[in-house]
């Protein structure tokens, strides 16, 4: 977003915001406290956390199985709560 | 200018008389203005709406305060003569609903009389009074050619509708006299 | 057939609401959401019926409230219809978070006001209220004198409104009853003739799914004032557009617009401002003043948003007395609404014109000679600053 003027005059009307997609910029992962491992042992690839991840930093790969994006995932917990089989678990956040 | 003053009852056509004589002077080429009011819209209740009519543009806009021309729809509000002369210029005009041999005081005003009653009664098998008064407001007072009332009269309505209320108007315009 | 028609302009008979109606359907508009209210009610149902006859190729989006119908007007304007809507009253105040939205998502969309007393007590007439309750909303605003401006002021709405400099909603305020029932004759343009003067919309930045964007973006304190800036001088630049309009406008119908119309103001040495229809009963007053010899001069503004300032400071720099007419009123504020703009306005000057303020025809009470002379007698009285007409004491 730096790169956007500064200047009314320059600023797109209303501040329409031209480029599609532009959220992807946003590494929303450097916001965690805590960080959700995943068991795949444990994982019965039901889709549930895929579901509910507010971020759509869970991946849904060919075979169904899951991974979490840890560029996006802020580290809410959502996923871990609602795994059925406790696929997925909070743990503390280092470096 | 002509300002008309049109008094009647919810539900008579007091609103419809004003704005098709509007009309009809527009399509005669003048500039007339319909102001209805609106108070307490209840059938039944005292109406009343005012017509204005000039050959110059008019750009007053409030009520008709002292009118050239009062036209009484309702027959039973003849009886409230302070209400319906209120304000009436000196040498003002009525036209009152009521069978044209009945007695009536009204003095120091030129009555017309039209028994609208009989005519809606025979025309229209209803008693809507609004076009054989307007009729008879151009019968007695001739401030517009009754073709104009007819095309105003043509937009609203049409079929027998239409032929049974052109009726009225004519014989309103013939049989109002001068009591 | 009268013999003043044209084959270009028809001269008809018609109230303000439908000569409004005919003027949204004359402009041939994509979309109309409205949600029907009296004194607007007419307009609506007009409108709706030329689409349900075919004579208007527009979508009715027949919605449950006004907060919806002016929620649809902003989606279908930033997908690029021309977008028409109408309420009064009760009905804007409920558009009211929208308002807000509309103008700094720049929809140039035109709202037709037919102005209305706020509740309560429940009245259905004429006061200024609801125009003035949204004048710091960002929405273009024109006051119609008589029904024949009603339906110009629409048109031309929308070629200000739509201009790509301005993109900015419009609001044309006719007195509620006064002009929206009053049937009055005015002159209508044969179809054919109008793309000569309002073209079909040509979107700036409409939603294109081949070409996603972000439309009403968060913005915080890095964003938000730029934006809002940006949006400022939109309104305030206008002008320009708006007069060039109203000239084009002018020479294409042979009918003159202004900003402001001034009369008798070159020697005047008291003046009356006004807005809406009152302006014609005051002119005959002027008239008549003037035959008594008594210098008075009128001010009555078509142009509401932006406020023309500079204008208004030439014009009545050097009059005596002012009497500034709000058919409207504020609680506890230093007068009514337009006397307090005609007040900062005039405040620049060296020398300050008397102001009276002038509470009059609230809820619809009519306003005739009689209250005019009493105006009149109040703005030669240094001791009274503000009156409510009719209702002194
Ligand atoms: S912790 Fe929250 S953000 Fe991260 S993957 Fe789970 S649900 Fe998504
Ligand atoms: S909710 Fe649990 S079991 Fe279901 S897919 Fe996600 S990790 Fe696997």
């Amino acid at each position: 977003m730096s790169s956007w003027p500064r200047d009314w005059r320059e600023l797109p009307m209303a501040g329409i915001i031209n480029i599609a997609g532009s959220s992807l910029d946003y590494k929303t992962g450097t916001w965690r406290a805590r960080k959700p491992v995943l068991y795949p042992d444990k994982c019965i690839k039901c889709q549930i956390c895929w579901l509910f991840c507010p971020d759509m930093a869970i991946n849904r790969l060919e075979d169904d199985s899951v991974e979490i994006n840890y560029e996006y995932c802020k580290g809410c917990g959502i996923c871990a709560e609602e795994c059925p089989t406790k696929a997925i678990e909070m743990v503390e956040e280092v470096g | 200018m002509i300002e008309i003053r049109w008094h009647g009852r919810g539900g008579q056509g007091v609103v419809t008389s004003s704005q098709l004589l509007t009309k009809a002077a527009i399509y005669a080429g003048k500039y007339a203005i319909h102001i209805p009011e609106f108070g307490p819209e209840r059938r039944g209740a005292p109406v009343r709406a005012f017509t204005r009519i000039d050959d110059e543009d008019i750009e007053i806009r409030y009520n008709v305060r002292n009118p050239d021309i009062v036209v009484v729809i309702d027959p039973g509000l003849v009886e409230m003569k302070e209400f319906i002369t209120e304000g009436l210029k000196e040498d003002g005009v009525i036209i009152i609903n009521r069978p044209v041999d009945m007695p009536i005081s009204l003095d120091g005003y030129k009555v017309y009389s039209v028994d609208a009653y009989r005519i809606s009664i025979d025309e229209l098998g209803r008693p809507i009074y609004n076009t054989s008064m307007i009729g008879a407001l151009l019968g007695a007072t001739k401030i517009i050619p009754l073709e104009y009332l007819i095309k105003a009269l043509e937009e609203r309505f049409s079929g027998s509708v239409l032929e049974k209320n052109i009726r009225a108007i004519r014989r309103g315009y013939e049989e109002v006299r001068l009591v | 057939m009268s013999v003043t028609d044209t084959e270009r302009m028809k001269r008809v008979g018609l109230n303000g609401d439908e000569a409004v109606a005919y003027a949204a359907k004359h402009a041939n508009v994509d979309v109309v959401a409205a949600y029907p209210i009296t004194p607007q009610t007419i307009m609506v149902e007009k409108i709706s019926e030329f689409v349900y006859n075919g004579e208007l190729d527009a979508e009715f989006i027949a919605v449950e409230s006004e907060h919806s119908a002016l929620s649809a007007a902003v989606g279908a304007s930033l997908a690029g219809a021309r977008v028409f809507t109408a309420t009064a009253s009760q009905g804007l105040a409920l558009m009211y978070e929208i308002l807000y939205i509309a103008s700094a998502m720049r929809t140039p969309i035109v709202m037709a006001l037919g102005n209305r007393a706020f509740s309560a007590p429940i009245n259905i007439h004429c006061s200024h209220d609801d125009a003035y309750a949204v004048r710091d909303t960002g929405w273009l605003q024109f006051f119609a004198e008589n029904v024949q401006e009603a339906y110009d002021l629409v048109l031309m709405a929308f070629k200000i409104s739509e201009s790509p400099e301005v993109l900015t909603p419009s609001i044309v305020n006719l007195d509620g009853f006064i002009l929206t029932h009053c049937i009055e004759p005015l002159y209508i343009w044969n179809e054919r003739y109008i793309q000569e003067f309002l073209p079909d919309r040509k979107p700036v930045e409409a939603i294109d799914y081949r070409n996603p964007k972000t439309y009403g973006p968060l913005a915080l304190m890095d964003y938000y004032m730029l934006i809002k800036r940006q949006q400022y001088e939109v309104v305030r630049r206008a002008r320009a557009t708006i007069d060039r309009v109203f000239d084009e406008y002018s020479r294409w119908s042979g009918r003159r617009y202004r900003a402001i119309k001034t009369y008798m103001m070159d020697d005047a040495e008291y003046a009356f401002v006004v807005l809406g229809s009152t302006a014609g009963t005051m002119r005959s007053m002027v008239d008549k003043w003037r035959g008594m010899g008594r210098k008075v001069g009128l001010v009555s503004l078509t142009l509401y948003r932006p406020f023309p300032e500079d204008d208004l400071r030439r014009i009545l720099s050097g009059v005596e007395a002012i009497g500034v007419m709000d058919r409207s009123h504020t609680y506890g504020g230093p007068g009514a609404q337009l006397y307090q703009e005609i007040a900062s306005t005039l405040y620049s000057l060296d020398e300050h014109p008397r102001l009276l303020n002038i509470i009059y025809g609230l809820g619809g009470k009519d306003f005739g000679p009689e209250d005019a002379e009493a105006a009149y007698k109040y703005l030669m009285r240094p001791d009274v600053r503000e009156v409510w007409l009719g209702v002194e004491g």
